[in-house]
């Protein structure tokens, strides 16, 4: 898949909570590439030097529309948030190797689990349009302190149910995603993307039920590309890079 | 036309764009946005006796107009290298450069010398100044006699064109520059990063795991122009400039300032078309000053 640098423009802002904002943006002149879910992209933004990692959340390919889901983290991410509709942002992309969505394992009917955590609830909307559009069945797992920092559950009740946490108890099962009522239930395949204690505990879950597990690391990174070996996480191969061999892990993998 | 070539020993240029070790990777990581024949030259990443895992994860940090990294030298050693990196880059039409790093002089030697027998490699960099390993690196780089004993060691099996890498973490970067020409390096560059810090105050922790790191990336500039400036003053072997270049002017900054060469690191990573644009300005500028050939322009700032 050759990674492209493509000039976007922002075709809307929609704030889902105080510091989570859904973000459409439109290639100026090119057709969007085509992007594996749990892939990335690395947007330059103008408020930081060096690009910002964001998640695919959804491709639009009929309108021609990427969508990231940003939480406002610090200056880049703040920047992004605040840039006007019709500003013009430099993407690179299609990055890393995104999750895996068929080959032998993915007979039809197979039983998969989404699970998201905060912002890292992101990738896994187009993972589920994928994942059913291959035949598998869906189910969303998502969590989040409380009902009203719940995301995208509207846009994913359209493709798959969803089971909900929250930390405090104001809707769905009261507790962490480990606590939902929904792992009594036999799975076949678990993606998981979050907050890294969240990711832990949701791959000693599997280790014990002995499910499959993949999950996408969110390493700070420089280039996005496999040259600087600064987004190394420490795997049963040693060091490699997230950007590149990432950012979606198999536990079996992981020295977790 | 405008001739860009420079020579550096007995090195030839097609311009003298490079990128810098440890930013570019081996250059196919760019592949898909430059044309890599179009580049000067470009060194690959730090290369060591032995495999090298590197530092623990956080290795970087960005800063004002910068970052700080401490990678470590994390790669799979010289064997490695020769074995299924070199056959997959050595047809590229440009100078590839290896990078040399050592914990000491031996090891130093022994990848010299390996690197020697590979027919399409015609210039080493040593590198007797990375801040981000425990033995050796940077402490070869920072005395006069540190670097004269590498310098001397390696240009006794190593022929083909010998750069060695400057570090900035001195009183007197000339003094350094002296004792490896004397010692017959046919190059020196610089600099590499600077020695430097970044601390997260709510969890009241240094951000690296390595607590200190090489800082990087435009901040650096002025810092290296200046250094670049004295040491072509005190040496009479072409110098190669870098440490925050760009953009094109940025690097005619350098060539004005003495520069034979120049190369591009952190800049790669927010700009990864940057060589290009600058191999095109520097065309561009030597056609707008009415010059036919850039070594025209090389120290040529009117003081
Ligand atoms: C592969 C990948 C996918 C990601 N997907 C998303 C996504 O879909 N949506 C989203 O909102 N965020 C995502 N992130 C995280 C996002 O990249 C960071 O929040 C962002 O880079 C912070 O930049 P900033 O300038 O806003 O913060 P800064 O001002 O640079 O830093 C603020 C704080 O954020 C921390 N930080 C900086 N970079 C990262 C990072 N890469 N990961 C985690 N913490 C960081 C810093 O240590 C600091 O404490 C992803 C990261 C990766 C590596
Ligand atoms: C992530 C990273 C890794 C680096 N690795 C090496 C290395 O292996 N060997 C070396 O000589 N210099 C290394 N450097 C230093 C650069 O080659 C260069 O000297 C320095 O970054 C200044 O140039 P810049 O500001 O254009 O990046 C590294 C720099 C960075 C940012
Ligand atoms: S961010 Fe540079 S190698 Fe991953």
């Amino acid at each position: 898949m050759k990674k492209q640098l493509i000039d976007f423009i922002i075709t809307s802002t929609v704030m889902q909570t105080p510091s989570c904002g859904l973000i459409a943006l439109k290639p100026i002149n090119d057709t969007l590439p085509e992007i594996v879910p749990g892939q990335f992209v690395e947007l330059s933004i103008d408020a930081v030097m060096l690009r910002r990692p964001i998640s695919v959340c959804d491709v639009d390919y009929e309108n021609n529309i990427l969508f990231l889901l940003v939480r406002n983290a610090g200056k880049g991410t703040s920047r992004l948030l605040h840039l006007p509709v019709g500003s013009k942002v430099n993407i690179m992309l299609p990055l890393g190797n995104g999750f895996s969505t068929n080959g032998i394992s993915f007979k039809p009917g197979v039983r998969t689990l989404l699970v998201g955590g905060g912002v890292g609830t992101a990738p896994m909307l187009y993972l589920g349009k994928k994942l059913k559009e291959n035949g598998a069945t869906v189910t969303f797992l998502t969590g989040a302190k409380s009902s009203a920092e719940l995301l995208l559950v509207d846009a994913m009740k359209k493709v798959a149910p969803v089971a909900i946490t929250t930390d405090d108890g104001s809707e769905g099962d009261k507790g962490f995603v480990v606590n939902s009522g929904i792992w009594n239930q036999p799975w076949d395949h678990v993606y998981c993307c979050g907050p890294s204690p969240m990711m832990k505990a949701v791959a000693a879950l599997c280790k014990e039920k002995q499910v499959p597990c993949e999950v996408s690391l969110e390493n700070m990174m420089a280039c996005g590309l496999g040259a600087c070996l600064c987004c190394v996480e420490k795997t049963v191969r040693g060091n490699v890079c997230v950007c590149s061999e990432g950012p979606v892990f198999d536990i079996k993998d992981l020295t977790w | 036309m405008v001739d860009l070539n420079v020579k550096i020993g007995e090195l030839e240029l097609k311009n003298p764009v490079m990128t810098a070790s440890g930013t570019f990777g081996y250059g196919s990581e760019f592949a898909d946005f430059i044309d890599l024949n179009r580049l000067g030259g470009f060194v690959v990443k730090g290369t060591t006796l032995h495999h090298r895992e590197g530092n623990d994860y956080p290795r970087m940090a960005e800063t004002p107009m910068g970052m700080l990294n401490a990678v470590g030298l994390q790669n799979k050693g010289v064997d490695y290298f020769i074995n299924h990196i070199y056959p997959e880059i050595k047809d590229i039409d440009s100078q590839i450069i290896v990078n040399v790093s050592g914990a000491s002089v031996a090891d130093y030697v022994a990848v010299a010398e390996k690197i020697a027998t590979l027919d399409k490699i015609n210039a080493i960099e040593v590198n007797i100044s990375c801040p981000n390993v425990k033995q050796g690196g940077m402490a070869f780089g920072t005395t006069t006699s540190g670097a004269s004993e590498v310098t001397k060691a390696i240009r006794q099996v190593y022929p083909k064109t010998l750069i060695v890498k400057l570090s900035p973490n001195v009183t007197d970067i000339t003094e350094i520059a002296r004792a490896v020409e004397s010692e017959g390096a046919d190059s020196v560059s610089l600099i590499n990063t600077l020695l430097g810090m970044a601390v997260d105050v709510e969890r009241q922790r240094p951000i690296l795991s390595t607590v200190t790191g090489g800082l990087s990336g435009p901040a650096v500039k002025p810092v290296a122009v200046r250094m670049v400036w004295q040491v072509s003053h005190a040496v009479k072997i072409p110098v190669i400039g870098l440490g925050g270049i760009s953009c094109g002017a940025d690097a005619m900054e350098f060539i004005l300032a003495g520069a034979s060469a120049i190369q591009v690191g952190t800049a790669n990573f927010f700009n990864p078309r940057v060589t290009m644009e600058i191999i095109d300005y520097l065309a561009d500028y030597c056609k707008r000053h009415g010059v036919c050939s850039i070594n025209e322009l090389i120290g040529a700032l009117k003081v």
